[in-house]
Order: structure tokens, then C-alpha cells, then sequence
């Protein structure tokens, strides 16, 4: 057994009330009264939406991309549970913090969409279920990771709350949910890709395969160090703390080797396939297959080599370059090489927009909340935050 | 050393599961369904059709649908295209100066739009909640709104864009044709058949529809032939026609596996909207990937004994009272 010394977990400390809560409090309350239109009026009353492009962005945005952009707990779990690397022990509670509110809100952003939310429970209804449904597999792997992720955090309640009794036991069966927080992720972000495949030639060959679950399953890893590197770096700058880049530095170039394995595949399955032509074709979803792939190969430049790991400004950029990537990758299946016919057309409205802006904004808000009252971020021997 | 032997190990028992996870060749393939014995269906010859939309209107009233407006006066049911309160519509192709009629160049030709019925439907495979279902007698893809959650996942996966929703509806429902299964009780069949005034659209029994297709494309055109309204089978209501101009096609045969409703034209089916469809459905493709990954659970529940196997060894101690013991409270 190998054994790290690291800083524990603490409080950060501070006010509740600053500018960063109350510009979410705005959005989150915009948000509240733009959804109290949609189930008043449906959803053609506040979105774009259409019967050529059905799912717009509270699906493909919101739902997709929110749920890629909070892998961090997975990818991270990854590292340390299964691959045993201990020592990046510290980026697990806020990794994890993470991935619990993106997913929680992802799982609860459904209902915005769902257009006879009522009849939800069927989804799990033995009578109901359809097991050849790609969606049914997500929704219930899904629910099953949001709950598997609560358990998984409520050791940082326990603490607080003083309950050592209870977090004894939890932690002798934390192995079991830890295994199925990395197995759950893995299920359902392949299966997001899945989803692609049941609506055939309508979907541009560039993002229509057969190797599309493993293609997306390697994208969410990637993007889960993606999101960490990113967010080490906005807590380190938000809360004035020192960058982690001990840990930060070989955990990019693990991401770079995935990243690696990632390109082999995706450009190996359009060569075989005989697809790559697509590509080269004079039109706005070519451009965006290049875009997305510039993204994805960016990182490779940006902290190639060891001195450029070392600075936390390429870090920060690798970061950014993934998860565009990442959610190019989706936005560009699901809605730009997504074509049902002529007439067809779909630009989300303002309110949709900003219904996906206040579901950020809830996650920002939480997330300051918990970091300032929880242990989450490990300690530092700096003075708390104003 | 101990650490980089673990990592190496964690790397082949995940690498592992993670290959034979997304990349496992299908185990059991499952192959395009095709349409059952008795399906039922429509074949519609363009090549009949007089753009006379009665079978628009006759549609509506059998299925209680709501006026659709396009025109300012509101005076007219005017859908431009199906939707949830349009199940059936007559679209017209024009080209040049529209001489004749069924001619791809300066010519003008009707096609109908309407669920095809496929044997091997995307809607009823995409459907998480059985609220699309496919009669294994009759084969008609039938919708339970009270099934629905409305995820619109059948909107997005079908070929033909035909299931559609309520966007104007708080309790919106997804509408599309059902061959008017609701009417059979009373001896009725599809509205739209039992209107057609040439037997543009005809009703019956999907087999006997494709061999009355393939009659009518072998025959020599402008020639006499008997073509029946209605339904197929009695009581006889033909009449005598020349035969028309078809391409050696029929729409629905072979696409996607076959589908129930059967089209035949003289213009090219790509430019009257009918997509261009392999043979192999998607859902057979969707559901191999999935029950290749999935079937009785057995590479989840084997991937997490291994994932358990491993977290079991790397949980320490000092993981799982990480915070614990060091805090001064």
C-alpha cells in the first residue's frame, strides 16, 4: 500500500453574500420565471424548438454537454480508486463536488424538456420500460450515478454534521460505490453516443458510427481532467489559493496520453469507414468537424512538453481547448451534422439560452456555497478569502 | 515501485474492461426485422393522384384533428407539411414550366407524406417508455400518450421526420398516423383510402399491396389496365385506366428493412422527399451495439467485480477519513 501526505480538506471560509452570488441569484431567478412560461404554455412558448430539430439545446447542451463537463469526479476516481495514484488524492472532493452538481442538474434539467414530464416514473416502471431504448439505459445509469455521487460526497455532511458513527460505516462499503461511480459513467457517457445511432443517415457520417460509444467514452475522460485542470485553475484564482500544479502537471500529461489513444480512434475509424471526405467538403459542418478536432489536438501544443506543463496559463488553455472540443463533439452530432430534410432550421431563442445560463449559475452558486461551509478544498495555511 | 506496479496493473484490468466494454464484436447481431405476415399498410401511386386532398381532409375528421392555418385569412385548412394535427398530406414537386404531369423535367408530380410503417420502426426501438409499439399482427406503429413522457426521441431518430409534437401544448402529445386502427371496429379502414377518388391510395394488406405494385411496374405504359379503390381486396370499386409512367421502383420494398406503406412514382423518390434508405434499419444497428454491451447485464456486472476488486485494494485508510483525525474541531 502506498501512502501520500497530503493537505486534508477544509472549509474556505468567508461571506455567502458577494458578487459572484448575486449575479447567480439574478440569472437563477431569470431562469425560474422563463421556466414557469414553458409549463404554463408548453414548450414552443419560450424555445426554438421544432419538429426538424426536436432537441435543442436544454437536451444537447444542458443534458449532453452538462453531464461530459461534470466527468471530473469519474475521470478523477479513475486515477486514484483504480489506477492507484493516491497522490492526486486532494482533487478528489472537488472533482467530485463537481460532477455531483452537474449531474444533479442535468438529471433535473430533464424535466424542463420533457414534454409530458408527469408520466417520468415510467421510465423505471418494469411495465413500461423498453430495454432496446439507448435512452432508457442513460436515464436509469444516469439516476443511478446521481444517487451512487450523494453517497459517495456524504462523508463531507457527515463530517460536518459530526456523525462519525454512520461515516465508519458508510466508509467500510465506500469500495463498492466508488467501483460503481466509475462503472456508471462509463455506461452512460458511451451510451450518450449510442443515441446517435438509432437516427441513421440523418446524422453526418463524421459523427455517425458504429465505434461513436467508444468515441464518446474516451471524449468524457478526457474532458473530466479537462474540466479539473480548468477548475483548479478558477478556485486557485477565485479564491486566491496556490495552484496545485504539483498534482495539476503529470495529471495533464496522463490526459495527453488519453487524448492520444482518443485521435488514434477517431481518425482511424473515419479512414476506415472512408468518411474523412466529409471533412473536406465547402460547408459549415466541415468547418465545425475541424474546429472541434483543432480543439482536441490543441493541447498536444499547448503543454507538450514539461516547461510548458509548469505553467499554469497553458494548463488553464489545454483545459479550456478540451472541453470545447468536448462539446463541439456533441453540439456537432446532435444538432450541426444533424439534418432532417430541407426547411428545416433551429438557433435557440433568448429565454432558452438563458433557462441553460441559469442552470450554470446554479452550479457556480452551489459550488461557492459548499467550498466556503464544507471541506472540500484541501487546506491551505493562506488567509481565507474576503 | 510498488505504486508503479499497481498503476500498471490498474491500467491492464481497466484498459481491459474498458476495450471489451466499447469495442466487444456484436455477440448477437440483431438483424432488420421485416414487415409480419398480415401486415397491414397503404400503396400510394403518384402517378394516380389528382392532388384532390381528400384524403388530408377525410384524415382529419376520422382522427379529430385541428384546422392548420397558413394563409391570412385563417379561412382554410392549409398545413404546409405534417405535424402533429396534420397526419397525411399531398405535397406537390414542380419543375420548369410544369407541362406534364409524373415528369422529372418540366413536369409536376403529387407524393403523399404520411407514417410508412416500418417493419423494423427507429421510433418504437428509440422509445424509452414502450409509449411506441409496433402489433406483431398487424404491424401498425401504434403511439400511447398515456405511455409518453415526451422526450421526443422518436421526433428525432425517424428517417421520415413523422412523429411530431405539441410545441403550442403544456401537455403536448406526439401525433402521427396509426392507419386509422381506431375504425376497424366499425368496419371502417384508413380515411384516406376510403376517400381516394382514383385509388391513389389504396388499403390492404401489405403483401397483397406489394404484388400489386409490382404488377402495375411490369406493365407497358399507356396501356389498359383495371386499378382498384379503396381496399384491395372486395368489394371490387375499379375502374379502367392507362397506366402511367413508373419507375422500376417500389418505394418501401426493401428500404430500411421494408416498410408497410408501399410508393410508387415517376419522378425520382429522392425528389419528391423520400430519403434514400440502406436495406439494414438503424434500429437493428442501435440495438446490436446496446445488447452487445448490455444483454443480461453480464459485462457491466463482470466489469464492476473487477473495478470492485481493484477500488477494495486502493481504498485507504487514509482515503476514506480523508479530513478526519487532523481537524481540530
Amino acid at each position: 500500500m502506498t501512502h501520500h501526505q497530503y493537505a486534508s480538506p477544509a472549509p474556505v471560509g468567508g461571506s455567502l453574500i458577494n458578487v459572484a452570488t448575486l449575479v447567480c441569484g439574478v440569472l437563477i431567478a431569470v431562469m425560474a420565471s422563463i421556466l414557469l412560461v414553458r409549463f404554463f404554455f408548453g414548450l414552443g412558448a419560450v424555445t426554438h424548438i421544432n419538429d426538424g430539430y426536436s432537441w435543442g439545446m436544454w437536451v444537447v447542451v444542458d443534458v449532453m454537454i452538462g453531464s461530459a463537463l461534470a466527468c471530473g469526479g469519474f475521470s478523477v476516481a479513475l486515477l486514484v480508486y483504480i489506477f492507484n495514484q493516491g497522490q492526486y488524492h486532494p482533487l478528489v472532493r472537488p472533482a467530485l463536488l463537481a460532477s455531483l452538481f452537474g449531474y444533479t442538474l442535468a438529471g433535473g434539467g430533464i424535466f424542463f424538456d420533457l414534454g409530458r414530464w408527469w408520466n417520468f416514473w415510467h421510465i423505471f416502471w418494469p411495465g413500461y420500460v423498453n430495454v432496446n431504448s439507448v435512452m432508457f439505459e442513460v436515464a436509469a445509469s444516469v439516476t443511478a450515478y446521481i444517487l451512487v455521487m450523494w453517497i459517495e460526497f456524504s462523508p463531507v455532511f457527515l463530517e460536518k454534521l459530526g456523525m462519525r458513527d454512520a461515516k465508519k460505516k458508510l466508509n467500510k462499503l465506500l469500495f463498492f460505490f466508488i467501483a460503481l461511480g466509475v462503472l456508471l459513467p462509463m455506461m452512460h457517457q458511451s451510451s450518450l453516443g449510442t443515441m446517435l445511432v438509432v437516427m441513421g443517415g440523418q446524422v453526418n457520417p463524421l459523427w455517425q458510427t458504429p465505434v461513436v460509444p467508444l468515441i464518446y467514452l474516451l471524449s468524457a475522460i478526457i474532458i473530466g481532467y479537462g474540466v479539473v485542470l480548468f477548475e483548479s485553475c478558477v478556485a486557485a484564482s477565485s479564491y486566491r489559493r496556490t495552484i496545485e500544479m504539483k498534482l495539476l502537471n503529470p495529471m495533464s500529461k496522463i490526459m495527453l496520453g488519453v487524448l492520444a489513444v482518443y485521435l488514434v480512434v477517431r481518425f482511424g475509424d473515419l479512414v476506415l469507414r472512408g468518411a474523412l471526405g466529409e471533412a473536406f467538403k465547402p460547408s459549415f459542418v466541415a468547418l465545425s468537424f475541424w474546429v472541434e478536432n483543432i480543439c482536441f489536438v490543441a493541447p498536444f501544443f499547448l503543454i507538450g512538453n514539461l516547461v510548458a506543463r509548469r505553467n499554469p496559463a497553458r494548463l488553464f488553455l489545454a483545459g479550456v481547448a478540451i472541453m470545447l472540443g468536448g462539446i463541439l463533439l456533441r453540439l456537432n452530432g446532435f444538432l450541426i451534422g444533424f439534418d432532417t430534410g430541407p426547411g428545416w432550421h433551429y438557433f435557440p431563442s433568448f429565454p432558452e439560452v438563458m433557462v441553460t445560463v441559469g442552470m450554470f449559475a446554479i452550479e457556480v452558486f452551489g459550488y461557492i456555497i459548499i467550498t466556503r461551509r464544507f471541506p472540500v478544498l484541501p487546506r491551505e495555511d493562506v488567509p481565507v478569502a474576503h | 515501485m510498488d505504486t508503479r506496479r499497481h498503476f500498471l496493473k490498474g491500467v491492464l484490468a481497466s484498459g481491459a474492461a474498458i476495450t471489451t466494454a466499447a469495442v466487444a464484436p456484436p455477440a448477437r447481431a440483431r438483424e432488420t426485422h421485416n414487415r409480419p405476415a398480415d401486415a397491414l399498410g397503404l400503396l400510394y401511386d403518384a402517378t394516380l393522384c389528382v392532388g384532390c386532398k381528400a384524403c388530408l381532409t377525410a384524415c382529419k375528421t376520422a382522427n379529430g384533428l385541428a384546422p392548420e392555418f397558413s394563409t391570412a385569412d385563417h379561412l382554410w385548412d392549409t398545413p404546409l407539411d405534417t405535424s402533429a394535427y396534420t397526419f397525411n398530406l399531398i405535397k406537390m414537386y414542380r419543375n420548369g414550366t410544369m407541362e406534364t404531369k409524373d415528369a422529372e423535367v418540366n413536369g409536376y408530380a403529387f407524393m403523399q407524406t404520411s407514417c410508412m410503417h416500418c417493419a423494423d420502426p427507429s421510433c418504437v426501438s428509440a422509445c424509452p417508455v414502450s409509449a411506441m409499439t409496433k402489433d406483431p399482427g398487424t404491424g401498425i406503429v401504434a403511439y400511447d400518450p398515456d405511455a409518453c413522457v415526451g422526450c421526443r426521441y422518436c421526433v428525432v431518430a425517424c428517417p421520415f421526420g413523422i412523429p411530431k409534437y405539441q410545441y403550442d401544448s403544456p401537455t403536448g402529445k406526439i401525433g402521427k398516423c396509426e392507419l386509422c386502427r381506431h375504425r376497424y371496429k366499425d368496419g371502417h379502414y384508413s380515411a384516406c383510402a376510403e376517400v381516394c377518388p382514383t385509388g391513389a391510395t389504396l388499403y390492404g394488406k401489405s403483401s397483397d399491396l406489394l404484388a400489386e405494385a409490382k404488377r402495375r411496374i411490369a406493365l407497358k405504359p399507356g396501356s389498359l389496365t383495371r386499378y382498384p379503390r379503396g381496399r384491395i381486396s372486395a368489394p371490387d370499386q375499379s375502374y379502367e385506366a392507362p397506366v402511367g409512367k413508373y419507375l422500376q421502383h417500389v418505394y418501401g420494398e426493401k428500404e430500411y428493412g421494408g416498410t408497410q406503406v408501399l410508393k410508387l412514382s415517376g419522378v425520382a423518390f429522392d425528389k419528391v422527399g423520400m430519403p434514400n434508405l440502406p436495406p439494414t434499419s438503424s434500429a437493428a444497428t442501435s440495438e446490436t451495439i446496446q445488447h452487445s454491451l448490455y444483454g443480461g447485464m453480464l459485462m457491466p456486472i463482470a466489469v464492476l467485480g473487477v473495478l470492485g476488486f481493484i477500488a477494495r485494494r486502493n481504498v485507504h485508510d487514509e482515503d476514506d477519513s480523508a479530513g478526519n483525525g487532523k481537524e481540530e474541531k
